[in-house]
């Protein structure tokens, strides 16, 4: 759920980073935060375990720009890709606008990430919304690792929907903007759409 | 979607921040903010420019999400108030109408007494205006300015 203030003249939205453990959801936003003007970006939140485990959630505030004179802020969150922490990733969930699915590319993770994608169909569904109706791009992540399946494979498996994917390889930053700016867009355009409704 | 678009007009803010410096002053407290339940910042009074208000917001957002998420396991409709005390600061946490949250930062000047007692006045006051503020959302009339964006507009966002 976006929020709209006349009077500050801001657009704040919600994304939410999913996927399997160890993915590399929190990865994409320590690039991000690393590569990003200081006076774009606030602090980088981690509530994460002793051994730098996700445990409740990542946040980073950033300022994209303006349009029609409104500034757009985008809040980056991810999710504790472990099984055990459902309860909190519906939690992350509330008032998401737009989703990025990271994928492990790996052919020993193609079960979890098949577990993960409907797990968060399921969590959303119990939420209210719905995953077909959502903003949501997927990322196949690890692209450097030595055995990983074919981005083909993959899209088939994960990406039924034919959203906007990209390979990417976070801990060094390939694909990290390109899905990040692909997610912005669909959920601006989402915007535009209601507001034109 | 499961929630209405939340927007704030010009003439709420005004209400809303009015209340928020008045219970600044009427609690002796440092620092107060109101954010909705998503963990974004809506209006603060205070000595806010030592204060990292955006992380403060989405973490006491988290903060209340996990609390309510625990009440639902325990068919507790919602905790609705919450108290963290430190050695020389003290957070007071309440939930106004299972919609925005009303947090309180204050130190040995004052007691959790009286925050407790300005708090609830306070909330009252909130209550009126998100309940109108919520209506005037749902009027139609109030199109978002998104409506007249282009996709030349966004695409211009992300040229750099």
């Amino acid at each position: 759920m976006s929020f709209i203030n006349y009077l500050s003249r801001e657009i704040n939205c919600k994304i939410v980073y999913y996927g399997p453990g160890l993915c590399g959801k929190t990865a994409n936003l320590q690039y991000i935060y690393g590569k990003t003007n200081p006076q774009a970006r606030g602090k980088m939140i981690s509530l994460a375990t002793e051994t730098e485990r996700t445990l409740f959630f990542d946040f980073l505030p950033l300022a994209l720009g303006e349009i029609r004179g409104f500034k757009t802020r985008f809040h980056l969150y991810t999710v504790p890709g472990q099984v055990f922490y459902d309860a909190s990733r519906k939690l992350i969930l509330k008032g998401v606008d737009g989703v990025v699915f990271v994928a492990d590319s790996q052919l020993a993770r193609i079960e979890a990430n098949m577990e993960s994608m409907d797990n968060l169909r399921s969590n959303l569904i119990e939420q209210g919304y719905s995953l077909d109706n959502l903003p949501y791009v997927v990322q196949y992540n690890k692209r450097d690792m030595p055995s990983i399946a074919p981005v083909e494979e993959l899209r088939t498996m994960i990406n039924g929907g034919n959203v906007p994917d990209f390979e990417a390889v976070a801990i060094n930053g390939t694909g990290v903007f390109d899905t990040l700016k692909a997610v912005a867009k669909l959920v601006l355009t989402e915007l535009k759409k209601a507001g034109s409704r | 979607m499961s929630e209405p678009q939340m927007v704030m007009y010009e003439e709420e803010f005004h209400k809303i921040q009015g209340i928020v410096e008045q219970l600044v002053k009427a609690s002796n407290a440092k620092v107060v903010f109101i954010i909705d339940k998503n963990g974004q910042l809506i209006a603060a009074a205070g000595d806010t420019e030592q204060m990292d208000t955006t992380s403060l917001a989405s973490l006491t957002a988290g903060n209340i999400a996990a609390t309510g998420g625990m009440a639902k396991l325990l068919r507790e409709n919602e905790f609705t108030t919450q108290f963290h005390e430190g050695e020389n600061a003290n957070i007071h946490i309440q939930l106004v109408d299972k919609r925005v949250i009303l947090v309180v930062i204050f130190d040995s000047k004052t007691s959790l007494g009286l925050v407790r007692l300005r708090v609830k006045k306070a909330c009252e006051h909130l209550s009126t205006i998100f309940q109108e503020l919520m209506a005037k959302a749902l009027q139609p009339g109030h199109d978002s300015p998104f409506g007249e964006i282009t996709d030349e507009d966004i695409d211009n966002l992300f040229n750099d």
